[in-house]
């Protein structure tokens, strides 16, 4: 540093000054780096550790790294103290039904509202907006007395069965949550970017609305249902509220709700741990592939407004 | 697939006719085609209407209807009208709603502003053209993709007595302050809660201003600095102004998230100690659907969902004034 050329004069103190400046930037962003990572990481060095061992590292740096007694025995007790795989299993099935069913409805709700003059568009688009701002958790003690009275069909021993009451199953998990006013709005205003001489086009060439739907503003609009999926894959993994309140029946239960297995008197941490990187390590997995995505969707969420 | 067909043929049928004869009068053809539109539009938001309006309008509905019932999931007596008993019940008798309602405002009092500011930081930091900065952008989001059930169960495993908040506490003070058992001491624990609210979302409205000072022209800021403006002179005269419409989306998305609190509470307090943690959306959760209140629960639901329309309404309100 000291051979710097003092001749150079303004220019280098300026070079000089942005230098620290640049320096002070990466001191900041790693701190706020540590701050934003070292739960997790203690969250995953824990779960590989006994329970005493959790303790007696966790007053020094030993608590982040996986030194010690380290194994997967955690992870073994998990398996034998709850069904994992098939709490694993339901939310994927949960979250896989949810996203996609939804992409399809919303996003032909979202090409009828902005390429299609029909009768009711109007109240449709309106109600559609005011439903926005409606949070789940003000609709859902009304949304259990509901489902709880919706007539369901049961297949039971060969023949269909009338029957009251849609708790404790998957469709009271996926239905409720397919149509999503946010999704409609954001496919609908990606929609209304693609010329309409399009639809002219394809139309004097003799296509249906549905072909042009399916052939023509689909295909165009690949980032309006990657934002779509990834909006709703999140919750849709998530949820924990309102499986709380309807499924009772622990063969149906999601990853999030399983975790109540575990809240007791005398918690056994390590397992608690083993359990949450479990169900947190695949949501982990997919942001960072599709990491660019992801952040791609928030921005366009909140372009709007 | 045999639908759709049946959906286009009014207008298929319409659109040869007319090329082949454009001297005769297209009326017909044009009525027919809006009519395939109009049954093709209907067609294809019906799905979406249905289950709307099954799932969101009804509930709303049904819930209005329920506040002013004695109603209960499992009941032996039938379902009766009761007037406002539940509303008077809630505001006279309920000294958990008052607290409840007290501590929601508390928390979105502190995280609107400290989220919205902390985000903002950051976004100005990872806004910075220097090497890595996408990296950062990830690791800062990383909690949001992170479940808040495993969020809160991790932050009150760390909130432990003997955890590592207060070993850190300890060792960065040379043991000259003590830490206390965060969770389940009244004065500390809706503190506690709030810590781990802001350190998770926090990343979510990072990326929501970052796309906001990304639509600033550069120009504006090379203008400002030959005028001699200086970093901050710049964010106030520049960056500030031109995040207008990021600021209003932002403050209006962390309000309505932050009245909404329940995860936390469920999973680290049951509202406790004494009622210090417990929220709106809790405690009608609780009493709605735990105790099986489902009127009461209503009741309360309702007044939950007043209060933020309103909030909602002043917000836009106040922002809508400036212009």
């Amino acid at each position: 540093m000291a051979a710097t050329p003092r001749v150079r004069g303004t220019r280098s103190e300026a070079s000089e000054q942005r230098r620290r400046r640049r320096v002070w930037s990466y001191l900041v962003l790693v701190g706020l780096a540590v701050f934003f990572l070292f739960p997790l990481v203690f969250m995953f060095v824990s779960s590989l550790k006994p329970d005493g061992q959790i303790l007696s590292d966790i007053s020094g740096w030993r608590a982040f790294l996986p030194v010690g007694d380290v194994g997967l025995d955690n992870y073994g007790a998990v398996f034998d103290r709850v069904p994992v795989g098939r709490f694993l299993l339901n939310s994927l099935l949960v979250t896989v039904a949810i996203v996609g069913l939804g992409l399809v409805v919303n996003s032909m709700a979202g090409f009828a509202l902005s390429r299609l003059r029909w009768r009711g568009r109007g109240l449709v688009l309106g109600v559609v907006i005011a439903t926005l701002i409606v949070p789940f958790e003000t609709i859902a003690v009304p949304l259990v007395y509901w489902v709880a009275h919706l007539p369901t069909l049961l297949f039971q021993d060969g023949a269909l069965v009338y029957d009251i009451g849609w708790l404790n199953s998957y469709k009271v998990q996926i239905i409720p949550f397919v149509a999503n006013a946010f999704s409609i709005f954001l496919f609908s205003q990606y929609f209304s970017t693609i010329p309409t001489s399009l639809d002219e086009a394809a139309r004097i060439d003799g296509a249906g609305w549905f072909t042009i739907y399916r052939r023509i503003v689909v295909p165009l609009s690949g980032p309006a249902f990657a934002t779509v999926a990834i909006l709703t894959f999140l919750p849709a993994w998530n949820q924990y509220l309102w499986p709380t309140m309807v499924v009772q029946d622990e063969k149906l239960r999601p990853v999030m709700v399983g975790m109540q297995y575990f809240f007791q008197d005398n918690p056994a941490w390590g397992e608690i741990m083993a359990y949450t990187s479990m169900i947190t390590l695949p949501v982990l997995v997919v942001f960072l592939a599709f990491q660019r995505a992801f952040v791609s969707s928030v921005a366009a969420s909140g372009v709007k407004g | 697939m045999t639908a759709t067909f049946r959906l286009e043929s009014p207008a298929d049928a319409a659109t040869p006719d007319a090329t082949r004869a454009p001297i005769r009068p297209r009326r017909r053809g044009q009525r027919a085609a809006r009519r395939g539109e109009a049954r093709a539009g209907l067609a294809m938001a019906s799905p979406a209407i249905v289950l709307l309006l099954t799932f969101l309008i009804v509930p709303v509905l049904l819930g209005f209807a329920l506040s002013f019932t004695n109603a209960r999931l499992i009941s032996p007596e039938p379902l009766r009208f009761v007037g406002l008993d539940n509303f008077v019940r809630a505001f006279t008798v309920d000294p958990t709603f008052f607290r409840s309602a007290l501590n929601t405002f508390a928390f979105a009092a502190v995280v609107v502003p400290v989220q919205a500011g902390f985000g903002l930081f950051l976004a100005l930091m990872v806004n910075q053209k220097i090497r890595g900065v996408t990296a950062f952008r990830v690791i800062f989001f990383i909690p949001v993709v992170t479940s808040i059930v495993v969020v809160s169960i991790l932050w009150k495993f760390m909130y432990q007595p003997d955890g590592l908040v207060n070993s850190f506490i300890d060792s960065v003070t040379f043991g000259a302050w003590q830490g206390t058992a965060w969770l389940n001491n009244p004065s500390t624990a809706l503190f506690a809660i709030i810590v781990l609210s802001v350190w998770q979302a926090v990343g979510f409205h990072m990326l929501i201003w970052l796309s906001g000072l990304q639509t600033i022209p550069e120009e504006l800021y090379e203008a400002a600095r030959i005028d001699g403006a200086g970093t901050w002179r710049q964010f106030r005269d520049v960056t500030w102004p031109c995040l207008r419409p990021t600021r209003i989306f932002v403050l209006i998305t962390i309000t309505i998230a932050a009245l909404g609190l329940f995860v936390q509470i469920d999973v680290m307090t049951q509202g406790g100690p004494i009622d210090s943690t417990s929220t709106l959306v809790y405690h009608a959760v609780l009493t709605g659907y735990r105790q099986q209140q489902i009127g009461y629960g209503s009741a309360l639901s309702l007044v939950f969902f007043v209060i933020v329309l309103v909030i909602a309404l002043i917000q836009r309100h106040l922002t809508r004034d400036k212009d």
